[in-house]
């Protein structure tokens, strides 16, 4: 594979495409899948058939066109309708409104309004290709530019060039935690493996680590971009094992993710074939091989050192750090780790270019987040918005507020290692800083609505229920004091509990936070501290 | 493999070993495989015995402590069968806040069993996961590995007394 050879691939696929005036575009992720998007697909299909129009109408299964909460969501090319809520037989009404107009509107499914802020607060960044191309044919991702950028950081860039450009892009990882991303590069670039028997002394096997283990409860951000855009993924690992030197990279999804598993495979096994992953790529010196691992339902294995456990095949239990895995990772070799998101944003980085990347953002946090947007709020679904988009912005103009004219109390962020956003602080931007000031965290991106219907300390017991029954049991302060916690939280709703147990429910929080082995134990309390910060009436009342 | 002939050979020697044998073999016997391994064994069994267990410990050359141990601490291992028919509620926070609760209350009275147990004439488990990901349609809940969106108490009791009549025997899977 050459350069030629991929644009030509690319503008054979263009070509075809344009052969047919109209695309119609079919979500087919997972959200929009259980609402029955196949036989959708199915109906429409059969329905150009019968309608004759093969020669210029196109059916095609997409990536997520992220209203999901209304889903099947059916968009038509070129004229940009997007339907909602689409029932398989009105497949046959939104054919014949194409050639007929929508004469017969009753018949048709409701369509979106595209100028909603929910759509035109968005800038799809990571999301560009989601919804537009078919993730499971590389061609589709090769017409849109695809795979040119791994050519050109392998053909015109020096290793320290790709770093350099990420870290100018003030890129931050996007798990949560907000790591500079070039600079966690910058640390396993400048890492010596250990000999190994097989490399003989020289330089030894780094390793590249995507982690798809997305836990948090009502985030599914990850899970979108790898059933909509996988090669996206690929494309930005391959860049990282360049810019680090490995040559090997692993991907770890969760099980529970059946179809981005088999959208994954399907692509690794596409773009093998095309020699765009495997030895020598673009026939440079450069080989990248990626290999999927499937979790098995542990939550903690989103903890990095966890993770690098159960790709080992152990349990994932955490480990103390130092070292960290830029220094020993997987088999004891330097590793990178970074989230499905922060890799879907190298492309357009590289693309782009690192300035115009920084200009997107407020000063600390560059770019934009992706937010899976839940709860009782009107307009479920997948948003981007650039950093510094207020969360007013997001939940009352995006979300359009609580369904039936409630009202919100908060909204939590950052699953069960994050903490909740009163309504009164809605005015703040979202950025890692002002979000940490807040008590809460960015996290991997679940924003969950909440109504005043919501009983707060219910939520923190949820939260604490969840983090008891997935502490991983090594530490003592994580396993014992989330079942105390835990205790304490049901004693109050209960209504058995006094003032002394609620001052031993926040002393025991700050404990477990302070001296819990990892990330999991250590954010296990934010939930409760955080509602107690400022929900304290609730629980003053349960007294 | 030499192991076949022992003590705690599997009493079914069928495909289904024979499917263990050729993904062990396919993984080149390589210890760090052994989720793989055991995610194969789940779905071909249904679940972990013992003497799958050992079999593989066996077949890694891995202790029996080793693969019992991962085995245990993974939520989607099981080391008891399950019943025919699978019912997972989503309990992920966005469920949770739409009210899956009410919905796995309203099924364990319906069922009389609690989360986590099947019913006594094996036909039903009822089971809970943690977030499935598909939060746009919550409340979620999975029936035989089919997701079912914006669920209440009535339709899921509606849904799991069609499984109770039905007498269609679909092979486990675990969504």
């Amino acid at each position: 594979m050459d350069l030629e050879e991929l644009l030509e691939i690319g503008q054979q696929e263009r070509d075809r495409q344009q052969q047919k005036k109209t695309r119609i575009r079919c979500c087919t992720a997972a959200g929009c899948l259980s609402s029955g998007a196949e036989t959708v697909k199915n109906n429409l299909e059969i329905a150009v058939i019968e309608a004759g129009l093969e020669d210029s109408v196109e059916v095609c299964g997409v990536g997520c066109l992220r209203f999901c909460g209304r889903g099947t969501l059916v968009e038509i090319d070129p004229n940009g309708i997007l339907y909602e809520e689409v029932l398989p037989d009105q497949a046959s009404g939104i054919i014949s409104a194409l050639s007929e107009g929508d004469k017969n509107r009753e018949e048709l499914p409701r369509q979106s309004d595209r100028n909603h802020p929910f759509f035109a607060l968005q800038m799809p960044l990571v999301l560009e290709n989601s919804g537009k191309i078919n993730p499971e044919r590389i061609e589709e991702y090769i017409a849109v530019g695809g795979y040119q950028r791994l050519h050109h950081v392998l053909m015109e860039m020096t290793s320290a060039e790709v770093i350099e450009e990420i870290s100018k892009s003030g890129l931050r990882g996007r798990g949560g935690g907000g790591y500079p991303t070039g600079l966690k590069w910058a640390t396993v670039a400048k890492m010596r493996s250990p000999p190994t028997p097989l490399n003989k002394g020289g330089v030894g096997q780094k390793y590249v680590i995507c982690n798809a283990d997305e836990g948090d409860p009502g985030a599914f951000m990850d899970r979108s971009v790898l059933e909509s855009d996988p090669h996206r993924i690929l494309e930005g690992m391959a860049i990282a094992g360049y810019a680090i030197g490995a040559n090997y990279g692993y991907i770890y999804v969760r099980a529970e993710y059946p179809l981005a598993i088999k959208r994954l495979e399907k692509a690794i096994q596409q773009a093998k074939k095309y020699e765009l992953l495997g030895s020598q790529i673009f026939d440079s010196p450069f080989d990248f091989k990626i290999d999927i691992r499937v979790g098995a339902g542990a939550f903690v294995c989103g903890e990095e050192t966890a993770l690098i456990g159960s790709i080992e095949g152990k349990r994932g239990n955490p480990r103390p750090r130092p070292p960290y895995p830029a220094e020993s990772g997987l088999w004891g070799c330097p590793t990178l780790i970074n989230n499905v998101e922060t890799f879907a944003n190298i492309v357009p980085i590289i693309r782009e270019g690192s300035d115009w990347y920084s200009s997107i953002g407020t000063e600390t946090s560059k770019g934009t987040k992706v937010f899976a947007l839940t709860g009782k709020v009107s307009n479920t679904g997948l948003i981007e918005v650039p950093m510094g988009t207020t969360v007013r912005q997001i939940v009352a103009e995006m979300g359009g507020g609580v369904p039936d004219g409630g009202k919100v109390k908060a909204v939590q962020t950052g699953g069960p290692s994050g903490g909740c956003i009163p309504a009164e602080f809605f005015d703040t931007p979202v950025d890692y800083e002002s979000l940490l000031k807040l008590g809460t965290m960015m996290g991997s991106g679940g924003a969950i609505v909440m109504d005043e219907e919501t009983n707060m300390v219910e939520i923190a017991r949820f939260y604490m229920e969840f983090c008891r029954g997935e502490s991983c049991g090594k530490c003592v302060p994580c396993r014992a004091g989330t079942v105390q916690l835990y205790a304490l939280l049901s004693k109050l709703l209960n209504r058995q509990a006094n003032q002394s147990d609620l001052e031993q429910l926040e002393a025991l929080s700050y404990m477990v936070k302070e001296t819990s082995l990892c990330g999991l134990g250590q954010s296990a309390p934010n939930p409760v501290l955080s509602t107690l910060k400022y929900f304290q009436q609730e629980y003053l009342d349960l007294i | 493999m030499q192991t076949t002939k022992t003590k705690t050979e599997p009493n079914k020697v069928d495909q289904r070993i024979k499917l263990l044998d050729i993904t062990m073999k396919r993984n080149h016997y390589r210890q760090d495989a052994l989720i793989e391994i055991l995610h194969k064994a789940q779905s071909a069994f249904g679940y972990l015995e013992p003497d799958i267990l050992e079999y593989i410990a066996r077949g890694l050359k891995l202790p029996l402590s080793r693969v019992y141990g991962v085995a245990t601490f993974y939520h989607l291992f099981s080391l008891k069968p399950s019943g025919v028919h699978s019912c997972v509620v989503c309990m992920g926070t966005a469920c949770y806040v739409k009210g899956s609760d009410r919905i796995l209350t309203a099924l364990e009275k319906e069922l009389s069993i609690h989360v986590g147990e099947t019913t006594s004439d094996n036909q039903i488990s009822l089971m809970s996961a943690r977030c499935l990901g598909a939060c746009g349609i919550a409340p979620a809940i999975v029936f035989d590995g089919t997701v079912i969106g914006k669920q209440d108490p009535e339709t899921a009791i509606e849904k799991v007394k069609a499984i109770e009549k039905s007498k269609v025997i679909r092979s486990k899977e675990w969504i």
